[in-house]
């Protein structure tokens, strides 16, 4: 057993057991508190208090696809290339908006997941929750919290007595 | 979540999922074909059919390169031909897709779970298979990098007044798009393989394409949020590639494709027959690997009826093409629509009322729509009615337009016909190696139906 644990694990067969678990935890003062599941949960971001700013960036990438797609557009049709078309004045914006609409879609779009991937850490090839060999279950059908070491209330013996209360399954020693 | 859920399959016959599953059930149903159970003999001679067709396209394309498109039927007036009536053909399947993975997200339609992993994949390789007919009709294939604008030493930069280049933006977006929406949804469930896995290479795989996906709560808050912007961001998107799709067409001046009505037309024929092309490969698919109780008799139901829906949308339009090329007293709108009923290519007009809206009728009779097999072939018979329905807008507008001196004929040759075959295999051979290698059915999507253990109410399973 290595001096410094990652934190303690308690494990849950449902997801309510899940959520209650969680609010005991966050009620009792831990901050450092995290849950794995198979599905999503509803309630528990609210509960450790998770907010997430993905909209506001997928906004503004789709603003910057929409300003480049027409500048773009309006530069190459305009300044450096212009070209008489049937008389059509050279910024004839009508047809400059179904590829403005398209790069505002791909820009927003790829935001959207460049943004999801790098704020959730990921890649990751290693996580110290795996070295508990329950885990691989956390992707089946059981539930797991999680009180890191980092949480400034975090002592084993209690943390360990506190997630007894909350009638787990199981309780695991995470290694870091 | 749960109660809403509980709230719609009270009082329906059926419930989405079949009793008794549970979240540990669900992820062996279908995570086992892909991991444990042995492939079933079907996959095999189906994959082996598609792979044959594969050779014949690889054939024919090979063959196109050494000796120009001069091998296809196209010919002036009618350049076009096989090639875009394919093209669009293939991108309008790729369409029920990203309807049902984005559009019954919004709207809250649960059943969409079980199918919109398996219809996401069949909108990517519909889309590729799209993909590459304008690329094939460009005459220099290997230069289709022209399309895209980037500095270049001739000087030149395309034309964005021109709706071909909408097309280049719109039919790219749409499978960069489709693609991180896929990928995307299949994170968790590369968890869930990984984790299932027993051999260490495939774990290791399956590891990497999951990019460590713990399913941790800050992570699935985050995940749930980029998923729904991304239905909002794919459903505009939808609608806009198969009205720019239209816009090859209306923005010309011929008769017969200069018309208001086609953006709304396309986008319902698209969505049409999208829904046939996934009950065609559903139907096959839910029997050969025993998912009879995770797409059930009521999912079938649902698309039928979606079918019909837009089969009628689909009918409208025709009706309107008909009545307006009448009701706007030109000449050359007048005979076109003569032309295209009782011209030479007139047996096909009718067969394509027969295939897309005479026939699809029959389903608006219970026992036909719920009986698999009549409605497994109705869905072959609306991918023929709108294979058919491209042909007479690309090849009857054209073959006649203004002067008579310049009218022509279109016949495919073998060469047209072993690329549109090949693109078939080359479609089956991505869809089955899919179903091979990733779990078809989205695991923790089936999980959010599952009755969740310890929940009052409803048998648990567990």
């Amino acid at each position: 057993m290595s001096a410094k644990l990652f934190g303690l694990m308690a494990e849950f067969g449902s997801p309510d057991d899940l959520l209650k678990a969680t609010q005991k935890a966050t009620a009792e003062g831990y901050t450092c508190v995290e849950t794995y599941s198979p599905l999503p949960v509803e309630g528990i971001a609210e509960t450790i208090g998770f907010r997430t700013r993905l909209p506001l960036i997928v906004l503004i990438g789709g603003i910057v696809g929409a300003v480049f797609g027409y500048a773009m557009q309006y530069w190459i049709s305009v300044i450096d290339y212009p070209i008489n078309i049937g008389g059509r004045p050279l910024n004839s914006w009508p047809s400059f908006i179904p590829v403005t609409f398209e790069c505002t879609v791909l820009f927003a779009g790829l935001t959207a997941v460049i943004a999801l991937i790098a704020s959730n850490r990921l890649p990751q090839p290693y996580h110290p929750v795996f070295n508990v060999p329950r885990f691989s279950l956390a992707s089946d059908d059981r539930f797991f919290l999680t009180i890191e070491s980092t949480d400034p209330r975090f002592d084993v013996t209690n943390v360990r007595t506190f997630l007894q209360s909350l009638g787990p399954t199981g309780i695991y020693e995470v290694e870091p | 979540m749960h109660t809403e859920e509980r709230l719609v399959n009270i009082d329906t016959a059926e419930p989405l999922v079949g009793p008794g599953y549970t979240y540990a059930t669900a992820t062996e149903k279908i995570a086992g074909p892909v991991l444990t159970v042995p492939t079933p003999k079907g996959w095999f001679l189906t994959f082996g059919i598609a792979f044959a067709l594969v050779m014949v396209f690889l054939t024919a394309v090979t063959w196109l390169f050494i000796r120009g498109i001069g091998i296809w039927g196209v010919n002036i007036p009618i350049g076009w031909g096989f090639a875009i009536v394919n093209f669009v053909w293939w991108i309008g399947i790729g369409h029920a897709g990203t309807l049902i993975s984005a559009i019954l997200l919004l709207l809250h339609q649960t059943w969409r779970n079980a199918i919109n992993r398996f219809a996401e994949a069949m909108t990517l390789f519909a889309v590729a298979c799209a993909g590459m007919f304008p690329l094939l009709h460009l005459g220099r294939p290997w230069v289709f990098y022209w399309l895209f604008p980037f500095p270049n030493t001739m000087g030149i930069w395309p034309q964005f007044r021109s709706p071909l280049i909408w097309d280049v933006f719109a039919v790219s977006t749409y499978a960069t798009i489709s693609f991180v929406y896929w990928y995307v949804g299949l994170i968790p469930d590369l968890g869930s393989m990984r984790d299932k896995a027993q051999s260490p290479l495939v774990k290791r795989l399956y590891g990497i394409l999951a990019l460590g996906w713990r399913g941790a709560s800050r992570h699935w808050h985050r995940y749930e949020t980029v998923y729904l912007l991304l239905a909002g961001l794919a459903t505009p998107l939808v609608v806009s590639v198969h009205s720019v799709v239209s816009f090859d067409f209306s923005i010309g001046i011929v008769p017969g494709w200069h018309s208001t009505i086609f953006p709304p037309y396309f986008v319902a024929g698209a969505i049409y027959s999208g829904f046939a092309m996934v009950l065609t490969l559903v139907i096959p698919v839910r029997k050969m690997y025993h998912l009879e109780s995770l797409i059930t008799k009521r999912h079938l139901d649902y698309m039928a009826k979606v079918m019909l829906a837009t089969g009628l949308i689909v009918a409208y339009g025709y009706l309107m093409e008909a009545f307006y090329s009448w009701y706007s007293g030109g000449t050359y709108e007048r005979y076109m629509m003569f032309n295209r009923a009782f011209g030479p290519y007139g047996f096909i007009y009718w067969l394509l009322i027969l295939c897309n809206i005479a026939l699809p009728q029959l389903l608006w009779i219970p026992s036909i729509r719920k009986n698999i097999v009549t409605l497994f072939i109705l869905s072959i018979i609306v991918n023929i009615g709108m294979w058919l329905e491209r042909f007479v807008i690309v090849v009857t507008s054209l073959h006649r337009d203004f002067l008579p001196s310049s009218w022509g004929m279109y016949y495919p040759t073998i060469w047209d016909w072993a690329t549109y075959l090949g693109t078939i295999g080359v479609f089956l051979a991505l869809m089955f190696l899919f179903i091979r290698l990733l779990p078809m059915i989205s695991i923790f999507e089936i999980r959010q139906l599952v009755p969740a253990p310890g929940r009052n109410g409803r048998k648990t399973g567990t």
